[in-house]
């Protein structure tokens, strides 16, 4: 599965580097404190969180991410758009809570196995 | 010591304390040069989280610092450098959950007292000493064989 189905599905709103929404996604995760983010997550993850400034990108890029989400119609930072569309990071926007939104995207992710 | 023909790649880095708009670039670049080395993919996972929560460390605590990478036919050392407040007591510092991380460092999401926990975690070898008022001085080891 890559982003643009997710985007598609779920009706998310992308603000930086769309040319990468066929970026795979392989799993998910879902945090907000960035030392746990980068132990727990893989390579491949869609990640969901609610921080809005520039660090988010340099843990998704260090992760290789496939993108991250943010939740509750956070948007991100300008200079956190400035990095992402620099570092080809997509983010995009959803109106969903963390937990309603990592839900959903566990489903899709499970059907397609 | 390491002999100097043994030594594959040896690389500084500044860190400057207290700029959250730079924290994470040095880790991406040290990722950069391991992957470049076609390191296996695990090790480069490890080696960029002992970095960047070293990073963050210094970004967050210290006035300066520097990070140090040294690759050698059978390890990957990293060592972090810095001129700050130091660790009055190491042991609880290494408790996962403590931290002395202010307000604003929390909302950014960071300080969640999992830094050194994870760097002990990631690392093969990982020595602490710090003196307070002058510094931290962090050595961690990956090994590769």
């Amino acid at each position: 599965m890559d982003i643009a189905a997710i985007v598609k599905q779920l009706n998310l709103e992308t603000r930086s580097a769309e040319d990468r929404l066929n970026n795979k996604v392989t799993g998910g995760y879902t945090g907000d404190l960035l030392s746990d983010v980068m132990a727990n997550s893989k390579a491949g993850d869609i990640w969901i969180t609610r921080q809005i400034h520039q660090n988010i990108v340099a843990v998704a890029t260090l992760k290789e991410h496939a993108g991250i989400i943010l939740v509750n119609s956070c948007e991100p930072a300008s200079d956190t758009l400035e990095r992402a569309n620099r570092e080809n990071v997509p983010i995009m926007v959803s109106k969903l809570s963390a937990f309603e939104l990592t839900g959903k995207i566990y489903s899709m992710l499970a059907e397609k196995k | 010591m390491v002999s100097v023909e043994k030594i594959l790649e040896k690389h500084d880095f500044d860190i400057e304390g207290g700029n959250f708009n730079k924290a994470g670039t040095v880790s991406t670049r040290i990722k950069s040069i391991l992957k470049h080395r076609q390191l296996p993919d695990e090790i480069v996972r490890r080696s960029a989280i002992v970095c960047y929560e070293a990073e963050i460390n210094i970004v967050s605590y210290a006035k300066k610092g520097v990070i140090s990478l040294t690759v050698i036919p059978d390890k990957i050392i990293i060592e972090a450098n810095d001129e700050g407040p130091g660790i009055p007591n190491i042991e609880l510092a290494m408790q996962q959950g403590y931290s002395t991380a202010n307000q604003q460092i929390r909302e950014m999401g960071f300080g969640a007292g999992m830094g050194l926990y994870n760097i002990k975690t990631y690392s093969d070898v990982f020595d602490i000493t710090s003196e307070v008022n002058k510094g931290t001085f962090l050595k961690m080891a990956i090994n590769l064989i």
